[in-house]
This record gives structure tokens, C-alpha cells and sequence, in this order.
């Protein structure tokens, strides 16, 4: 690989010439450098698994360009990036519409389409609780060393479960596996709206609260009262 | 079977081909018959051991020669018996017909009109030449099918098999036969096309030890079986060529993947290894060249996902054949993290042939970017079912109505779903299309393996759609989520169009979705998944409006979207259809108008198959 003096390979992200280790994977020169990208099935100190997708940007110019996963991707010298291109970001959000339908419940999804204005979801309802971002099979792999649990089945059959569906001897019950679910523990309490899209933590609207009380919290718990109508398309 | 010692050097391989020649009479009758997985399923074991039977009843088996081979192509009309010298074309024999044969034609000459293809033109071809079907085509690979008998090793070295071998190992360093392979422009025939010369010259310039060669028999499109046949008819062509890559990579193992649904090509497969082994075209020194190859079988699960090269590896590994990303390639990281080059039986029972003709010759054959000659399998609405060997640049109107003979019960042509479930449907306007890698993937299909199936008027294209996405669906890995979560709500979305529950801006959906997998999928699979539902939409709009704006399916096909009425006009009173009736939905008198109770009938047409007055509706 082409490196210089330092080491170091260049790259443009976002029109910004900068520099990167090598050995850095796309996604982590790209927080290196402040820029947000959202993710869901990468956490630092697992190995990278690519499946949700959420971290694509666009790499290459010209008409040549095409979508990568950022996390698994690695980095050269002279890769031209874009985080938040028309094109990624159509990709994010169709994937975000995808698994809010899939996962309405969580509260993680929700505030994460708040936050990228997603307004619609075109698609009905699962109520299913696992994403099958496999945070949890590589944390008990990698960081727990147990290998208790994995993947079984495929396409929509896909679940992650111990060999044979029965309690695994390998199992320590040390919890870890829930710790880094997205999905599974932080779940909406609210009511359970017809729509899989919420966005009503984020989207929050003080309008119970009197005037001039600004610096107050609302501590009602679930507060449906002030939660914005969401946005029709 | 003449048994001889492990082949030490190129020279006793000639003088065994040598002795094999002297000791061939030509003018001794051969009678070949089908024997592969297709006619095995028409009863050609039956055929063979009837053969067997009465050649030995006659005391003829030590002068008539008896062959069971691998498929030759010409699937309508199996099982075929060819009677060699003469080549005599016989189609669709039963075990009736073998006494016949052995008397009549193989003793006195004598044709039997009866079995005689007849062409198209109406006149009867006695000889497998004259037959149409085989007339444009260029059948370069599987035409040896015929002369081989699989289970035998010499029959393939009587045939000039393995001197090919013997001359690169003999003659040649790894880089010329590369050189001589990049010259020919043999691209990938597993679907995308990538030049083989290319992909070996990387494998041998990557760093590592040791190196695998592998090749893909993991043919799972529906409607796809060339690797079958191929594997099946002559395994020892793809033997050769998988020798000859490792020779030029520098690898000293490999393997062969195939699915698990393909228990004859396995066992044939293995035979052959064990042969090419006692023979000395595998293992230590072969050839006296002193490079070592073995090879090893793999067999698949039954995952249509491990066609794809990381999830193949995954699976050889012992691992769930789930893809991984691969902006490394696997010629630099492959089988357990060691390069491996990947290719396809096609593209390796291809490389013996150019190694032994020359690149100049190979060069000749083709269109500019795609050089040689493609086995397309062409099913569907055809008249002539089966495997055809075409030269790339051929139009698909000519494969479809020179070779395939058009469609049948004269109806119209609507389209041809070509390269499996990730390809794409090419209507009637684009008949004119040469067959090529670019003109397929210009219009949204794709070579793909090759599978070919042919469409006429009466198929839906949104229940095609349909179909394709739903097979797509259970076999996709499930890792990724456009992919997994994507293919889901595409076939929710033409699952509820074909049920008459389609929507304003389904269409739309579908075409996003359709962008998202290619734009966003992990692997191969999922980025050309929404091939057929793109190309339908884009060339068969109209039909999808009409599922959704006036719950009508045009090909009457989409069950939820037709019902059956009986014309009082025309009906005769017969009663056909009322016995027919699985419901007891039709009632009348007889020599009275029926008609069809609505709430009781199930829609399943046999009202419609049966009426021969053509008084049966379908709207």
C-alpha cells in the first residue's frame, strides 16, 4: 500500500483532505474526524460484521462511485468519500423505514429516525425484537469467550439462538449479550401506536408544560400528551 | 477396462492413447444412451439394463458396444439412443423399443420411423446431424458428452484427454499458461464475467501458502443444469482444467463444490477422481512433471447462497456459508485466509480447449468482449427443452426459435428470464439482442450461469416477479439487512398485488427496495436480487397497473385475480367439467346450460382443461 513519510495514507472525505493509519478501517477515520455516521451493528472492540448497513458511504468519483459498508471497509490512498451524499442518504433511511417495521419498539430505532427525519414508514409492523445485528453473538464470542450463542437458519428463518434451541452448558448468564442488545432492552413503554414510527422522545413538544417553565423536565412517564404528530408523506 | 499403472511421463500417456486407438474398431456399432439426472427421471437405468439384457441374450456384447453417457443436450426428446457408427437418432425410447433396436437396426440396418426425430420442416432426420436442434449450435464442450461414458476414464483419454495436461506440465511455466489464458478472453462462466486470466494472475502474484484452486459446482438458479451435465457427461474435462489453474497458480490443493442436490454428479465426480488418481493425472509427480495436485469433494448443504465465492469458503471452512465482505479479494484472502481462486465448471471445462487449440483460435469464436461459447439450459415455454451450446454474439431469437424451435402450442413469445433468479426478463422487442455479457447486463438481466426460461403469453410477469423474489427470499443468508428485511417486503408487496391487494405507490416502493439492494447489499446476491422485479416493471408496467388499479390479471394466472364462468351459449351440456369438478362446483342438467357456483369454486382451471367446446371462461 502507498503510504507516506508518516506511514500515513491520504484520502478526501467529504471534500477534506485528510490522513489515516492504514490499519484504521473506513468507518473509524471517518469518527476520527468528527464526522457522525450512524451504526448499528458496529461496536469498538468487536470485529466488524457489515450487516446493517447503515454506515454506507459512497466512495470513488465521476460515474464510477459505488455504496460501501464503511465499518468493514479499509482505507487507500487517494479513496475519495462521501458520508451524507443523496444517494447515502436515501440508502439510510430506506434501511431505517426497514427495521423500524421490523423492530417498532425499540426505543434506540426510534430516536435514531428521529434524528435522520424520517417522517413515514411504509411498511407494516413486525413487533419482532431482535435487528439480528449480532452484537450479541460476537460479544460473547470475542469478549466473553463463551460461544454460547449464534446464528441459526437463514433469510427470513434467521434467528440467533443456542445450538438446538435448548439452554446452552456454555452459557455463563453473565448478561453481556443483553448489555450491548439495541433492541432488546431499551424498549418504548409507550402505548404501542398503530404506526411503527414514534419519534416521540425526539420529537418532544413541552405543550403540558406552563408557560415559562423552561428549565423544568416532564416526569410523566409515558407522556403521550406531548408527543408531535408525526409528518404524513 | 484395460488396467494400467500410475502414468509416468507424457510419452506413456501417447502410446496408451496410441494403443487405445489400435485397438478401437470404427466400424464396431456403439449404442449410446442418455444417462444423466434428467433421463434417469424418464427411466433411461431401464433402458440401459434392457439394453444390456438383450445384447447379451443375443451373444452380441462383445460386438456391439454398449455406453450409457451424460446428457447430451437434447432433454425434450430423452432418453436419446444414438447408434454409432452411423449416428443414428433415436428419441424418447422405452424399454419396449430395445428389442427392436438391437434387431432391426443394429443387426439388419433397418430404421425404425417410429423413434426418428422429426424436424420442423416435417421431414424425418435419421441421423443425429441432421436433427435441428443441434444444427446452430457449437457444441465445443458438451458435444464430447456423447462420446464418453463417464464412469471410464479411457473413453475420456481416447478423446486426446489429459495430453493437454501433459503438454502444459510438460512444455510450459505457470506465467505462459496465464499469458495464453488473459489472450484468449475466457471470462467467468458462474455469472459476472470476470476474465479468468486476470483472477489466476492475481491468485499467483498474492503472498501466502498454501494456495487453493476450487471450482464452483454449486449451481443453484432454477432452471439452470449445464454444471450438472457437464459433471455428469464428462467430469474429467473439468478435472483437467482445475489441474491445469492449479498448475498456473502454484497450488497444490483443491476442491470441488457441489450442491448437495446433485447426488449423481457427486458419485460420478468421485469416480472420475479416483480414476484420474490410479492414472497419475492426480496426486504426487504428475506426469513425471514433479507437481503434486489433489483434489477434494465438498458437498453443500443446501444453501443457494454458497454459490457465492466468500460463503462458499465459509462453508469448506465448516462454517455457516454466510458471505463477507470482500474489498479484499479472496485471490489474496480466501479459504482459510490463503489465496484461493474460485472458478466455475464451465470456465474450467473450457480451459483444456483453448490450452490445446491456442488463444488465437479461442479468440475467434464470440463478440468482441465475450470470447467462446456459452451452454445456455433453455426451459420454460419451448418446444426443444434442454441444453444448448452457442456461440456468444448469438441472438436470443435465434437460440429461441432456431434451436428451440419456438413456442409451443403456437402461442405468442413474451419474454425470457435469462441468469436465474438475479437475472432480469427480456421482452419480445429486445429478441434481436445478441447474447453477450454487456448486451445482457445493458438490458438489466445478466449472463448468469445460463439458465434460460422461456415465457409466452400466458405467464404473469408479476407472479414471475413473484416467484423469483420469494425463492430469493428463503434463500437469501439473512445477514444484511436490505437483503434479509428488503426481499421480505418486495414479496409482501407482489404477494398482496397478485391477491388483488395492491395499492397506489406499490409500484414505487418496489422500484426504491429494488435500488436499496442493489445500492446497499452485501454480496452478489442481494445486489442483483431485484433484477426480475425491476426489468418486469420496467417492461411490463401495464401488467402490474393492472393487478393494482383494476384488480385484473392480464394472463389470467393470479388466482385471487380470476374466476370461472361458464358461457350458456356454448355449452353443450356434456358434463365434463361437473364429473371434472374436484368441488362439485358445477351444476346443470345434463344437455343443459352449467354453471359455476362462485363461492364453491377454487379456481384451479380443470372446468377450463377440460371443456372441449370452449365454453369455460376465464376473466
Amino acid at each position: 500500500m502507498t503510504t507516506n513519510e508518516n506511514g500515513m495514507v491520504r484520502l478526501k472525505i467529504n471534500s477534506i483532505e485528510v490522513s489515516a493509519d492504514p490499519s484504521w478501517s473506513l468507518l473509524e477515520t471517518i469518527r476520527f474526524y468528527g464526522i457522525e455516521v450512524p451504526t448499528l451493528c458496529y461496536v469498538e472492540g468487536l470485529t466488524p460484521y457489515g450487516a446493517c448497513r447503515l454506515c454506507v458511504v459512497e466512495i470513488g468519483s465521476g460515474d464510477r462511485t459505488k455504496l460501501v459498508a464503511s465499518c468493514t471497509h479499509p482505507v487507500w490512498d487517494g479513496l475519495v468519500v462521501r458520508t451524507h451524499s443523496k444517494r447515502v442518504m436515501k440508502v439510510r433511511r430506506m434501511i431505517m423505514e426497514l427495521l423500524l417495521a421490523r423492530c417498532p419498539s425499540s426505543k434506540v430505532l426510534q430516536d435514531m429516525a428521529a434524528k435522520m427525519g424520517i417522517s413515514s414508514v411504509r411498511f407494516s409492523p413486525k413487533h419482532d425484537d431482535c435487528i439480528l445485528c449480532g452484537l450479541c453473538v460476537r460479544m460473547c464470542e470475542e469478549q466473553m469467550g463463551a460461544k454460547a450463542i449464534g446464528f441459526a437458519g437463514r433469510g427470513v428463518d434467521r434467528k440467533i439462538t443456542t445450538p438446538f434451541d435448548i439452554r446452552s452448558d456454555l452459557c455463563k448468564a453473565c448478561g453481556a449479550c443483553m448489555y450491548i442488545c439495541p433492541t432488546c432492552q431499551l424498549r418504548c413503554l409507550g402505548p404501542e401506536a398503530k404506526d411503527p414510527l414514534c419519534g416521540g422522545c425526539t420529537n418532544i413538544k413541552p405543550v403540558c408544560m406552563e408557560e415559562g417553565a423552561d428549565d423544568a423536565l416532564c416526569y410523566m412517564h409515558p407522556c403521550v400528551a406531548c408527543v408531535k404528530e408525526p409528518e404524513k408523506v | 477396462m484395460i488396467k494400467v499403472a500410475k502414468l509416468k511421463n507424457p510419452a506413456e500417456l501417447e502410446k496408451l492413447q496410441q494403443r487405445l486407438q489400435n485397438e478401437h474398431d470404427p466400424e464396431k456399432p456403439i449404442i449410446t444412451i442418455c444417462n444423466g439426472t434428467g433421463c434417469r427421471a424418464l427411466g433411461s437405468e431401464n433402458v440401459v439394463s434392457a439394453f444390456k439384457k438383450e445384447l447379451k441374450d443375443q451373444k452380441l456384447d462383445g460386438k456391439v458396444g454398449l455406453r450409457p453417457i451424460g446428457c447430451p443436450g437434447f432433454c425434450e426428446m430423452g432418453p436419446i439412443v444414438v447408434i454409432q457408427p452411423e449416428n443414428i437418432f433415436y428419441k424418447r425410447v422405452a424399454v419396449e423399443d430395445v428389442g427392436e433396436i438391437v434387431n432391426d437396426t443394429v443387426t439388419d440396418g433397418k430404421l425404425i420411423d417410429r423413434l426418428l426425430y422429426e424436424n420442423s420442416s416435417g421431414e424425418k432426420a435419421v441421423h443425429e446431424d441432421d436433427v435441428d436442434f443441434y444444427k446452430k449450435q457449437m457444441r465445443l464442450i458438451i458435444g464430447n458428452n456423447s462420446q464418453i461414458d463417464p464412469e471410464n476414464i479411457l473413453d475420456y483419454v481416447a478423446i486426446d484427454g489429459y495430453s493437454t495436461l501433459a503438454k502444459v506440465l510438460s512444455t510450459m511455466k505457470p506465467d505462459d499458461v496465464i499469458n495464453e489464458i488473459t489472450a484468449s478472453g475466457l471470462r467467468g462462466r458462474g455469472g459476472a464475467g470476470f476474465p479468468t486470466g486476470r483472477k489466476w494472475k492475481a491468485c499467483r502474484d498474492s503472498e501466502g501458502e498454501p494456495k487453493y484452486a476450487i471450482c464452483n459446482a454449486d449451481e443453484g438458479d432454477p432452471g439452470a443444469f449445464m454444471d450438472r451435465s457437464l459433471l455428469e457427461g464428462n467430469p474429467h474435462s473439468v478435472l483437467e482444467g482445475l489441474i491445469i489453474c492449479a498448475f498456473a497458480i502454484g497450488s497444490h490443493e483443491g476442491y470441488v463444490y457441489v450442491r448437495n442436490e446433485y447426488p449423481l454428479a457427486v458419485k460420478t465426480l468421485e469416480t472420475a477422481i479416483k480414476q484420474a488418481r490410479e492414472y497419475g493425472f492426480l496426486g504426487e509427480d504428475i506426469l513425471g512433471s514433479g507437481f503434486d495436485f489433489d483434489v477434494k469433494v465438498i458437498q453443500g448443504g443446501g444453501a443457494f447462497v454458497c454459490g457465492e465465492s466468500t460463503a462458499l469458503m465459509a462453508s469448506i471452512e465448516g462454517r455457516a456459508g454466510d458471505p463477507s465482505p470482500k474489498y479484499i479479494h479472496t485471490t489474496e484472502k480466501g479459504l482459510w485466509g490463503k489465496p484461493s481462486n474460485l472458478n466455475n465448471v464451465e470456465t474450467l471445462a473450457n480451459v483444456p480447449l483453448i490450452m490445446k487449440n491456442g488463444s488465437d483460435w479461442y479468440r475467434s469464436i464470440g463478440t468482441e468482449s465475450s470470447k467462446g461459447t456459452k451452454i445456455f439450459s433453455l426451459v420454460g415455454k419451448i418446444n426443444n427443452t434442454g441444453l444448448v451450446e452457442v456461440p456468444m454474439g448469438i441472438t436470443l431469437g435465434e437460440i429461441i426459435y432456431d434451436i428451440g424451435g419456438g413456442i409451443p402450442g403456437g402461442r405468442k413469445f413474451k419474454a425470457v428470464q435469462t441468469g436465474g433468479p438475479s437475472g432480469g426478463c427480456i421482452p419480445e422487442s429486445l429478441l434481436d439482442l445478441p447474447v453477450d455479457y454487456e448486451s445482457l447486463s445493458k438490458h438489466g438481466s445478466m449472463m448468469g450461469s445460463g439458465g434460460m426460461i422461456v415465457m409466452d403469453e400466458d405467464t404473469c410477469m408479476v407472479d414471475i416477479a413473484r416467484y423469483f423474489i420469494n425463492f430469493l427470499k428463503g434463500e437469501s443468508c439473512g445477514k444484511c439487512v436490505p437483503c434479509r428485511e428488503g426481499l421480505e417486503r418486495m414479496g409482501e408487496i407482489l404477494n398482496g398485488i397478485c391477491e388483488g391487494k395492491g395499492k397506489e405507490g406499490d409500484i414505487e416502493l418496489l422500484e426504491d427496495l429494488g435500488e436499496l439492494l442493489a445500492d446497499a447489499s452485501l454480496c452478489g446476491l442481494g445486489t442483483s436480487a431485484a433484477n426480475p422485479v425491476l426489468t418486469t416493471i420496467e417492461h411490463f408496467r401495464d401488467e402490474y397497473i393492472a393487478h393494482i388499479k383494476e384488480k385484473r390479471c392480464p394472463a389470467g394466472v393470479c388466482k385471487s385475480l380470476i374466476h370461472y364462468t361458464i358461457d350458456e351459449s356454448a355449452c353443450t351440456g356434456c358434463g365434463e367439467c361437473l364429473k371434472a369438478c374436484p368441488e362439485g362446483a358445477i351444476t346443470g342438467e345434463k344437455k343443459q346450460a352449467h354453471t359455476i357456483k362462485l363461492d364453491k369454486c377454487i379456481k384451479c382451471g380443470i372446468c377450463y382443461d377440460v371443456c372441449k367446446f370452449d365454453a369455460v371462461r376465464k376473466e
